[in-house]
């Protein structure tokens, strides 16, 4: 009752591609953005922090790269957590080259760095296409991975390898480091998961978005009717790497504080990332949302709920969670092949027909 | 003969048997996605849930001991007997037929007619699945699996080339490992048997009219679901195959699955519709990654094998988008 | 209560962590699962079979009841933080998370929680150096000991010196694996020898080009830094080429028997490191059957009781045991907090008396940890394993590191942290 427009009165073409039509939905995005802004800062402790919200804000940036660049554009890659290894080590380096450079230019050059990289592996994609594309981003996930390990200049030199962030703040609150609190790295990933969030929408229904599309839907006809595959291909390649990279440099630095490449940033994280495109639904903003918090909380949600309310043996635990979370992948693709975004969408229709539905 | 010479052919010897294990792998990715256009990312797991039957067959372990014990109490963990390995070897056979069968009446029948993208990732929530199934079915530990493959080098070989260099040359003969040997001969078996069965019997036939052309298929009555157990069950057996030659190498464990990353790159390199594209694709990136870190590897630091594999592959496909034997893509507006 | 009520109820509680006192908490952030699940099993096994035994048969540690709060990691750091976070709460008094990627993690964050990290024989080598790392422990010895330690034995091995020779690193390509080699790179430079170094990718299931360059340049001695898959592999690989195994040692993390039994007889011969006894030959595994295994109380089945990795883990509890015990003493209350715990460790000595008390007379090198020095004396001896007889024995006595070569070491890489992170030293 609540759910619906009284009808189709739409006079003008930006009122037509509003992204929230319907007035409940406007509702709701503001009132999530007060919770998370004024409500979630005063509440969060270490644990909420550390194990299900960073981690849930930091994937949700990844999947919308990545929802960018597969989604939209149509072009699979599994080089993401390569990429997000760039953005990583780059904001590495700037924080122990520049260590009065503020933390948030740190992360946004961090982005643009692994834009950069990400164009020229996207090079291959103007000739392959497909799968074979799929297994070309492998490449690049191999070969950063391989040389972020080897060549000393990246880790400083240290004699494992790792790198560990050093403490950076933002005005008086610390954002990284270990005596960071969590309502300050929330709200900092929350600032960026947000305005990501708000241009990725805005791009996405603009002359470059639609152009992305077009490749994605076919990219022979696209080119046909006047939209450059060159240009549209690497911008695509271009942006996604942004996102991703600010995701890295947000995982290494603020989330886990310190990092071993060949597993912080293993062909897994690409897996992962690629599968909160394909659950939440692919070219769909909110479905990255969905999709990163399907693949964060359930596991954890999974974890407290066999291990701490049901009291079974860890092992046996951690392999039903195996189970389970593949079992609900293949029982989601099986009811809705689009993703969590579509059952969504097919919810909202239903509820603005409800209770009278003719 | 030059001793580095010798050692550049040895290098490359043992860089071809190691891609006939690769192609072995490759090998069940192929058979699937050219039946139903399904990029099967499950066949690692596969593999590793295979090679797991198989050792607990073998040995008699029960099957969910740890769950059962866990829940009631109890403390069973053999059963009292073991099995000859050929006999092991055959109930796995049937045990990845009857696997087959349940994947294609749970998952696959469901997803008809879907988006290549979607039933990738159907596969990817089955190797999910199969992980820890698996692993809760058999337990993850190390289990050695001794299906009376021979191991070691070769001495013979090795005394046949050592005299080969020139006098004077540091040079050790060359050293091939008996199993790999063994690999080789059973992967071409296995390529043989898949030929024959593909040309000469009835369903072989209907096998190759599916991956043809489905609707063409469909129409002259072969039976689609028919035909997707069987592949299935063939890419089983090749996944108990693979299993049964990395197990023999490494013991038979969680790592087992990631094999699959091996395979990738021939998969690529060879196209994804092609079974001699798969062997071909194997020689050459093993071969290749091999003489790559023979030559170059050491004055970069070593371990250059897992990208610079995908680097060969990609090489090739900015000259041959569809792999070497792929079906050529014509796309029409 | 209803059906409806009791769903309610457990979907609030899959977020919730709630905190219980009263007990000395022990997390035990196990991996029994992923690729390197067999060898946390036998690990967390016995880390928690310990503090069972230590409830059943001595009443806890000091009157006081040990709880072991498990959780499983996987090996993967960002599961080890969602452990490291759902469990702190609970009044964890010591983190041994068993893998040098969490050690690290938790370093920092550890120590502004002010909760005491011990990494036996794993982590961040240069944490020895108290001075710096308040709150971080790795007695009783570290990589560079075992670097230092296995150059020794080789050198004893070739008749006093290495002068010439030629020794290959094959290394798990990880930070694990990288640790020994600036150390290995000091010593070259010291006894002249010649080193090689070979990295081996995760998981290390194909180590061909590795086994090869091995056959071709001939090296007189092979150290491994492996750890899983790997080990088998490469013990499997140099048994193929016929390597002479008495010349191929390990690091302790690459001698288990998960290692060489799927070798099988190839593995004849094979040493590796231990920084403890290997066999079942002590007093404490009799109590351990008695009162766990025996019971139905083990964490495992029973199988893997005094397999080196078992043994490992309950090593591990001993220290933490022993710590706690020594933390008592120091500040004379029973419930102890984990900044009483770190006053403990750091006050621990492990004499021939305490491990012959807890039924492990020989076990374990003795050694005493201070404010300066959080690493032991690095002590370590050679095992090498009998195929024939499925077991490991000592061939040698504990053996000391090279201090002059290791402590400079240890001095730089610290202070690089400590500039890192604004660390004033202490203890002066």
């Amino acid at each position: 009752m609540l759910y619906r427009e009284v009808g189709e009165f739409k006079t003008s073409y930006s009122e037509d591609s509003q992204t929230f039509p319907i007035r409940f939905d406007k509702y709701r995005y503001f009132f999530v953005l007060i919770v998370g802004l004024l409500f979630v800062p005063f509440v969060i402790n270490d644990y909420w922090a550390g194990a299900v919200l960073l981690p849930f804000l930091i994937y949700s940036i990844a999947a919308i790269g990545l929802n960018i660049l597969t989604g939209y554009c149509g072009q699979v890659s599994l080089g993401t957590g390569g990429f997000m290894a760039v953005g990583a080590y780059a904001s590495y380096k700037l924080m122990t080259a520049f260590p009065d450079l503020n933390i948030l230019f740190i992360i946004i050059i961090s982005g643009f760095v692994t834009a950069i990289v990400g164009t020229l592996f996207g090079l291959p994609s103007l000739r392959i296409k497909g799968f074979y594309l799929a297994v070309a981003t492998l490449a690049a996930q191999f070969f950063l991975i391989w040389l972020f390990n080897k060549v000393g200049w990246f880790y400083n030199y240290s004699a494992s390898g790792m790198i560990t962030s050093p403490s950076r703040s933002l005005g008086t609150f610390l954002i990284t480091g270990p005596d960071a609190t969590p309502a300050a790295q929330y709200l900092f990933c929350f600032l960026f998961v947000f305005l990501l969030a708000w241009v990725a929408r805005n791009l996405t229904r603009g002359k470059i978005g639609r152009s992305w599309m077009a490749i994605r839907d076919m990219d022979i006809a696209a080119e046909i009717i006047g939209v450059n595959p060159l240009v549209a291909k690497l911008s695509a390649f271009a942006i996604s790497s942004f996102y991703v990279g600010v995701a890295g440099a947000l995982f290494f630095s603020v989330y886990l504080g310190a990092v071993e490449v060949t597993e912080a940033f293993s062909i897994q994280k690409s897996f992962i990332v690629l599968f909160m495109v394909i659950i939440g639904g692919l070219g769909s903003i909110f479905g990255s949302f969905a999709g990163a918090a399907f693949m964060v909380l359930l596991p954890v949600a999974l974890k407290n709920l066999l291990v701490l309310q049901f009291g079974w043996p860890v092992d046996i635990a951690a392999h039903l969670e195996f189970i389970i979370i593949g079992g609900l992948i293949v029982f989601f693709l099986i009811v809705e092949p689009h993703g969590l975004a579509q059952l969504w969408n097919l919810l909202k229709q239903k509820l603005r027909l409800w209770p009278f539905p003719y | 003969m030059s001793a580095d010479f010798l050692y550049t052919i040895e290098v490359i010897l043992n860089g071809l048997m190691a891609g006939v294990l690769y192609a072995l792998v490759a090998l069940g990715f192929v058979l699937i996605f050219k039946a139903s256009g399904i990029f099967n990312y499950a066949q690692g797991v596969m593999a590793l849930f295979a090679a797991l039957t198989l050792v607990g067959l073998q040995e008699g372990r029960v099957p969910f001991a740890h769950l059962i014990n866990a829940v009631f109490g109890t403390h069973v963990h053999n059963f009292e007997w073991t099995l000859p390995a050929l006999a092991a070897i055959i109930l796995t056979v049937f045990v990845m037929i009857l696997f087959a069968i349940c994947v294609e009446k749970l998952i696959l029948k469901h997803l008809v007619n879907q988006e290549p993208i979607i039933l990738f990732m159907a596969t990817i929530g089955l190797a999910y699945f199969m992980e820890g199934f698996g692993d809760l079915m058999w337990g993850s530990d190390v289990k050695k699996l001794n299906v009376g493959l021979p191991q070691g080098g070769s001495f013979w070989f090795e005394d046949l080339t050592i005299g080969w260099a020139a006098e004077g040359e540091k040079f050790y003969g060359m050293y091939v490992d008996v199993l790999d040997v063994w690999a080789a001969i059973i992967a071409v078996v296995l390529v043989l048997v898949l030929t024959i069965f593909s040309q000469y019997t009835k369903s072989g036939r209907a096998l190759r009219a599916v991956a043809d052309d489905h609707q063409a298929a469909l129409s002259v009555g072969i039976s689609l679901r028919m035909i997707w157990v069987l592949v299935w069950s063939i890419s089983g057996f090749v996944a108990l195959v693979a299993g049964m030659m990395w197990g023999a190498k490494s013991g038979v464990q969680f790592s087992l699955s990631l094999i699959a990353l091996k395979a990738l790159p021939v998969l690529m390199l060879g196209g994804f519709t092609s079974i001699p594209g798969a062997i071909v694709g194997g020689l050459i990136i093993g071969a290749g990654e091999k003489l790559f870190e023979f030559f170059v590897g050491g004055f970069i630091g070593g371990a250059t094998e897992n990208w610079f594999a995908y680097v060969l592959a990609l090489l090739f496909l900015v000259f041959r988008p569809q792999g070497l034997f792929g079906e050529k893509i014509i796309e029409r507006v | 209560m209803t059906y409806r009520k009791m769903i309610l109820s457990a979907i609030a509680g899959m977020f919730l962590v709630s905190p219980v006192f009263a007990e000395l908490v022990f997390p035990s952030l196990s991996y029994r699962t992923g690729p390197y699940g067999p060898n946390g099993i036998p690990f967390a096994d016995g880390y928690e079979d310990y503090f069972t035994l230590v409830n059943q048969r001595d009443g806890g540690i000091g009157g006081e009841k040990v709880r072991v709060v498990k959780c499983e990691t996987a090996y993967n750091t960002e599961k080890g933080v969602e452990c490291y976070e759902s469990t702190k709460g609970e009044g964890a008094l010591l983190y041994q998370p068993l893998s040098t990627g969490i050690t690290y993690q938790l370093i920092p964050k550890a120590s502004a929680d002010n909760i005491p990290v011990l990494s036996s024989g794993y982590g961040r080598t240069s944490a020895k150096n108290g001075k710096i790392f308040k709150w971080i422990f790795n007695f009783p010895g570290t990589y560079w000991d075992a670097a230092s330690i296995a150059t020794k034995h080789a050198m004893e091995m070739s008749g006093g010196s290495l002068d010439g020779k030629k020794i290959a690193l094959v290394y798990h390509n990880s930070g694990y694996g990288k640790e020994p080699i600036r150390t290995l790179e000091e010593l070259s430079k010291k006894h002249k020898f010649e080193l090689m170094l070979l990295p081996v990718d995760h998981p290390g299931q194909e180590q061909k080009s590795q086994w090869l360059q091995i056959r071709r340049e001939r090296p007189d001695y092979i150290f491994m830094w492996g750890w899983g898959v790997m080990n088998s592999v490469a013990i499997q690989e140099a048994a193929n080429i016929r390597f002479p195994m008495e010349n191929f040692i390990g690091v302790w993390w690459s001698g288990s028997e998960n290692d060489v039994i799927p070798a099988g007889d190839a593995a004849h011969g094979y040493k590796s490191l231990a920084m403890h006894a290997p066999g079942d030959d002590f007093p404490v595994y009799d109590d351990m059957r008695k009162f766990v295994i025996d019971k139905g109380l083990g964490a495992g089945d029973g199988s893997n009781v005094g397999t080196v990795l078992y043994s490992r883990g309950m090593y591990a509890a001993i220290l933490a045991v022993e710590g706690a015990k020594s933390a008592q003493a120091i500040h004379g209350v029973s419930k102890i907090t984990p900044t009483m715990m770190r006053d403990g460790l750091e006050a621990l000595e492990i004499t021939e008396e305490k491990l012959a008390s807890v039924g492990l007379a020989g076990f374990a090198p003795t050694f005493k940890a201070s404010c300066e020095n959080h690493g032991g004396v690095g002590a370590a001896a050679i095992q090498q394993w009998d195929a024939k007889k499925g077991t490991w024995s000592f061939i040698t006595d504990y053996m000391t590191s090279d201090k002059s070569v290791i402590q400079p070491l240890i001095d730089a890489d610290s202070a690089q942290f400590a500039a890192e992170n604004n660390i004033k030293e202490r203890c002066n």
